[in-house]
C-alpha cells in the first residue's frame, strides 16, 4: 500500500479531504485544473443559512492548503491517465505552464500595469476586466500570477514582452512548455464539483443576451465586498441600483422537456440567501421570487427562507416564467401565479436566471480516465447510494460533493471528511496489517531463540 | 425539378397572393410547385385526442394523394404544414392507426415527407446561392420576421427551427439584402381562431406584436402564415376615424422574395393587403439606388 493520496479538484471539497488526510500525517497530491484554488466558494459573497463571509471561512483554509508540509498542490493541472489498482494507482499528470515562476511571484501587480491586453475576469464571470497576465482573486492561492496564452500578444512571436520586461523578479518566462509527471498514489479522491446550466431552457430567459439578465453566480459576484463593485448592487447596463429585482428559480431545473429532470437542491436557499443580501444592501428595492415549490430541508433552512419572506419582503409568487424580453430600459418578466390564477407582468430592472446545476465540464472525460461510473448527466454514481455514498465503483477511487449531485457546502464538506475517512481507514488498516506481520515476524523469531534455548544441552554446575 | 404542391384552401382563396408569389419564386428557382391532381381540406387543426381517428382521415387523404405525386409534398401555409408533417409523424410511429385509417379510407398510405417551402429555400437551395439569384436587393429595409407558433411548434414533431429563438426567416430576410428586426414578440401567439370567436382577444395580442415590431424600427413585417398575417394586417385596417400613421404592411416571406428576385409586379400580390406596401418599396428603390451611387 502507498501511503500517498491524490485530490482531484481543490474547491471547498477536495481542500477539505486533502486536509483531513495531510492532518493525520500522510502525504496528499491535490490536482486543480485552474490557476488558484477554493473553487465556486471563493466567488461565494456569503453562505447560507448563517449569513457568513465566504471568503473569510475559506481563505484561512486556502492559506492551510497552501502551506500544508504533507499538501503538494498542483494547479493548471489535469489528471490524464490512471493505471494499477487500490494500493497502487500510477497516474500521469498533464502540468499546463503558468508562464510565471511561483516561488519567485511576489505578487507585486507591476505586469499588470504594462500588459496592454483586455478581457473579461472568470472569476468574477465577466463583469469585470482582467489582464492577460492575471492573478485570479485578490486571496488567491498560490498567490502568484499567470499568464493566459490564448489572450497574450507575446508569447510566440515576441511581439510584446512587456510583463517580463516590467517584472523585477525575472519571475515570468515564456518558454515554459507543458509538462507530464507520473506519481504513484494508494488512493483519490474525486470532488470536481459543478457548473452553472448554461443551455436553451436559460438562453430563452434572454440570458446570453442581455446585460441585465445575469445567472447566480454573477449576482453573487456583485453582492461581494471583493467583487467588481464592492459590494454595490448596480446593473450592468447602466451601473444604476436596480429597484425591481425578479429571480426565476428552477431555470433548467426540474425540466425534463427542455433541461435536467433533476432538482439542483441548493437554489431555493441561495435565491432566499440573495435576496437577504440585496435587501440589506438596497433597503428601497423589492425582490420577487418565481418559484415551484420552496425546498429548504436543512437545520435552520426553512427559518432563513421564513426570514427572506417576512423581515425582508421578498414576494414569492408561485408559478413559472414564461418570457422575458427588453422593454426601454427595463426588463419585461411574464409568468403566471398559480396560486391567484392570473397573468403576471413585471417590468424589472434585473433579472437573475437560478440555473441548473450540472457537472463541471471535463467530468465524464475524467470518469472514463479513472473508470468511474457517471449517470446520463454526468454526475459521478456511488457504487450504492445508500450504504456507500462516498464510494466509486472502482476500490480505491473515492467521491465527494457537486460532482455526485447538487449539493451545498455543509454537504460537500461532510462528504469530503466521509471520503478522507475512507482513505485513512485504508492507510491505517493496511499499516496495522504491516505491523501485525512483523510481530508474527518477531513471535516466529522468539520461538526459534525458545527451541533453540531449549534444545541445546544445560550443563549443570 | 417539380415539386408536389399542396396549397390548401386558404391559398386557394383569401391568400392568393401568397400562393401566386410563392409559386412564382419557386418556378425562379427552378422548383416548379406541382399542385396535386386531386386533393382536399387538411382538417385545419391536428387533433390532439389519442383515440381521434375520425380527424385524422383528412390530412391522411392528402398524404396519399402526396404518395402517389412523388416522396415529398410542399406546402406554404404553416397552418396544413403544422397538421400534415405531425400527422404523417404519428402515422409513422403508430402503425396500428396507419392500418385503422387505411382499412376506412380503402388506401394504401404509406409515408411521404412534408416540408414546407423554407426548408426548400434552406436544405436545396441554400442562402447564399438564393443571394445570388438576387436583382434588386432589398438594401437598407427593417423587415421583423414574425414566426408564430404553427411553424415552429411542437418542437418534437415540426423541427423546422429553434422553437425559441427561431432565424430561419432572419437568414431569408439577410439573403434579400434587407435587415433583419429582431422583436421579442416574434413568437407570440397572434390570436389564431379567436378572431373569429374573439375578436378583441385576438386583436390585442396582434397589436401588442405589431406595437412591438414597430418599438424595435420595422418597417413591414413577414410571415409564413395566413392567419398570422391576416390577424397583424386586419386589426391595422382604415378606420372610420382614419389611420394613425403608425401602420406595418404585413407581408408573406414569397412577397418579399418576388420583390427582390425581379419578379414582374402582376407576381407581388401587393394588392390584397389592408395596409398597403407599394410605397415603402417604391421608396427603398430609390433609397437603394441614391446608396449605390
Amino acid at each position: 500500500m502507498n501511503n500517498r493520496a491524490l485530490v482531484i479538484g481543490a474547491g471547498i471539497g477536495g481542500m477539505q479531504a486533502a486536509l483531513d488526510i495531510a492532518n493525520s500525517g500522510y502525504e496528499v497530491i491535490l490536482v486543480e485544473k485552474e490557476p488558484a484554488i477554493g473553487g465556486h466558494m471563493a466567488q461565494l459573497s456569503e453562505t447560507f443559512p448563517t449569513l457568513d463571509c465566504s471568503q473569510c471561512i475559506l481563505t484561512p483554509r486556502m492559506v492551510e492548503v497552501g502551506q500544508h508540509p504533507h499538501i503538494e498542490l498542483l494547479t493548471l493541472s489535469e489528471v490524464v491517465a490512471v493505471e494499477g489498482e487500490v494500493g497502487s494507482f500510477r497516474v500521469r499528470i498533464l502540468r499546463h505552464p503558468r508562464y510565471v515562476i511561483e516561488e519567485r511571484c511576489t505578487a507585486c501587480g507591476d505586469c499588470v500595469q504594462v500588459c496592454p491586453v483586455v478581457v473579461p475576469n472568470e472569476f468574477d464571470r465577466g463583469l469585470a476586466a482582467r489582464r492577460a497576465i492575471y492573478i485570479p482573486s485578490p486571496q488567491a492561492v498560490p498567490a502568484a500570477y499567470c499568464l493566459d496564452p490564448d489572450a497574450c500578444l507575446g508569447l510566440f512571436p515576441l511581439a510584446c514582452g512587456k510583463c517580463a520586461q516590467a517584472c523585477g523578479r525575472d519571475a515570468i518566462d515564456y518558454d515554459m512548455a507543458p509538462e507530464t509527471i507520473e506519481v504513484e498514489v494508494g488512493a483519490i479522491i474525486v470532488a470536481t464539483g459543478y457548473e452553472l446550466y448554461q443551455d436553451r431552457a436559460v438562453t430563452a430567459y434572454e440570458y446570453m443576451s442581455h446585460p441585465d439578465v445575469m445567472d447566480g453566480l454573477e449576482f453573487e459576484r456583485l453582492l461581494s465586498a471583493s467583487g467588481p463593485t464592492g459590494g454595490v448592487v448596480v446593473r450592468p447596463s447602466d451601473r444604476r441600483v436596480p429597484k425591481e429585482v425578479v429571480f426565476i428559480q428552477c431555470a433548467g431545473s426540474r425540466n425534463p422537456e427542455h433541461g435536467v429532470p433533476y432538482c439542483s437542491k441548493i437554489c431555493c436557499m441561495y435565491t432566499a440567501k440573495h435576496a437577504i443580501l440585496y435587501k440589506h444592501r438596497v433597503p428601497d428595492g423589492q425582490v420577487y421570487v418565481f418559484y415551484i415549490d420552496i425546498r429548504a430541508g436543512g437545520k435552520g433552512y426553512e427559518e432563513f427562507v421564513s426570514r427572506a419572506m417576512e423581515k425582508d419582503d421578498t414576494v414569492y409568487i408561485r408559478g413559472r416564467v414564461s418570457k422575458v424580453f427588453p422593454a426601454d430600459d427595463k426588463v419585461m418578466v411574464w409568468g403566471v401565479d398559480t396560486l391567484t390564477g392570473r397573468r403576471v407582468e413585471i417590468a424589472a430592472d434585473l433579472v437573475v436566471v437560478v440555473a441548473a446545476i450540472v457537472p463541471s465540464v471535463g467530468s465524464r472525460r475524467l470518469a472514463q480516465t479513472l473508470g468511474i461510473s457517471v449517470d446520463e448527466f454526468g454526475f459521478y454514481i456511488a457504487s450504492d447510494t445508500e450504504m456507500a455514498p462516498v464510494e466509486s465503483n472502482v476500490p480505491g477511487i473515492f467521491l465527494a460533493g457537486a460532482a455526485l449531485g447538487p449539493q451545498d457546502i455543509p454537504e460537500t464538506v461532510a462528504q469530503a471528511s466521509g471520503a478522507a475517512a475512507k482513505v485513512l481507514s485504508l492507510f491505517a488498516a493496511a499499516e496495522a496489517e504491516e505491523r501485525a506481520r512483523a510481530a508474527l515476524e518477531l513471535e516466529g523469531v522468539m520461538d526459534r531463540v525458545t527451541d533453540q534455548v531449549l534444545a541445546s544441552p544445560v550443563e549443570v554446575v | 425539378m417539380g415539386i408536389p404542391y399542396y396549397p390548401g384552401c386558404t391559398l386557394s382563396t383569401k391568400a392568393q397572393n401568397y400562393d401566386r408569389s410563392g409559386r412564382a419564386v419557386a418556378a425562379t428557382l427552378g422548383f416548379e410547385l406541382e399542385e396535386l391532381s386531386e386533393w382536399q381540406c387538411c382538417g385545419a387543426t391536428f387533433p390532439l385526442m389519442l383515440d381521434d381517428s375520425m380527424a385524422l382521415i383528412a390530412p391522411t387523404r392528402v398524404l396519399y394523394q402526396a404518395q402517389q405525386a412523388g416522396e415529398r409534398l410542399v406546402t406554404l401555409c404553416a397552418i396544413c404544414f403544422n397538421v400534415l408533417r405531425r400527422s404523417q409523424a404519428l402515422l409513422q410511429r403508430d402503425p396500428d392507426m396507419l392500418e385503422r385509417i387505411n382499412w376506412f379510407t380503402e388506401q394504401e398510405y404509406q409515408g411521404v415527407r412534408v416540408v414546407h417551402f423554407l426548408e426548400v429555400l434552406r436544405d436545396d437551395v441554400g442562402w447564399e446561392a438564393l443571394a445570388e439569384r438576387v436583382t434588386r436587393p432589398l438594401t437598407g429595409l427593417r423587415v421583423a420576421p414574425y414566426y408564430g407558433c404553427l411553424l415552429l411548434r411542437p418542437y418534437e414533431e415540426i423541427g423546422l427551427d429553434d422553437p425559441e429563438a427561431p432565424t430561419i426567416l432572419h437568414d431569408l430576410v439577410r439573403a434579400l439584402g434587407a435587415e433583419a428586426v429582431d422583436f421579442p414578440f416574434n413568437i407570440e401567439c397572434c390570436g389564431s381562431y379567436l378572431t373569429v370567436k374573439e375578436p378583441a382577444v385576438s386583436e390585442t395580442l396582434s397589436q401588442e406584436i405589431v406595437a412591438s415590431a414597430r418599438t424595435c424600427g420595422a418597417q413591414v413585417i413577414v410571415t409564413a402564415c395566413p392567419l398570422c398575417q391576416f390577424n397583424l394586417d386586419y386589426p391595422q385596417r382604415e378606420t372610420e376615424a382614419g389611420r394613425t400613421g403608425d401602420e406595418i404592411p404585413v407581408l408573406y416571406f414569397t412577397q418579399l422574395m418576388a420583390i427582390a428576385l425581379g419578379l414582374p409586379e402582376g407576381d407581388w400580390g401587393l394588392e390584397d393587403h389592408y395596409v398597403s406596401a407599394r410605397q415603402l418599396f417604391a421608396e427603398q428603390a430609390v433609397q437603394a439606388a441614391s446608396t449605390v451611387k
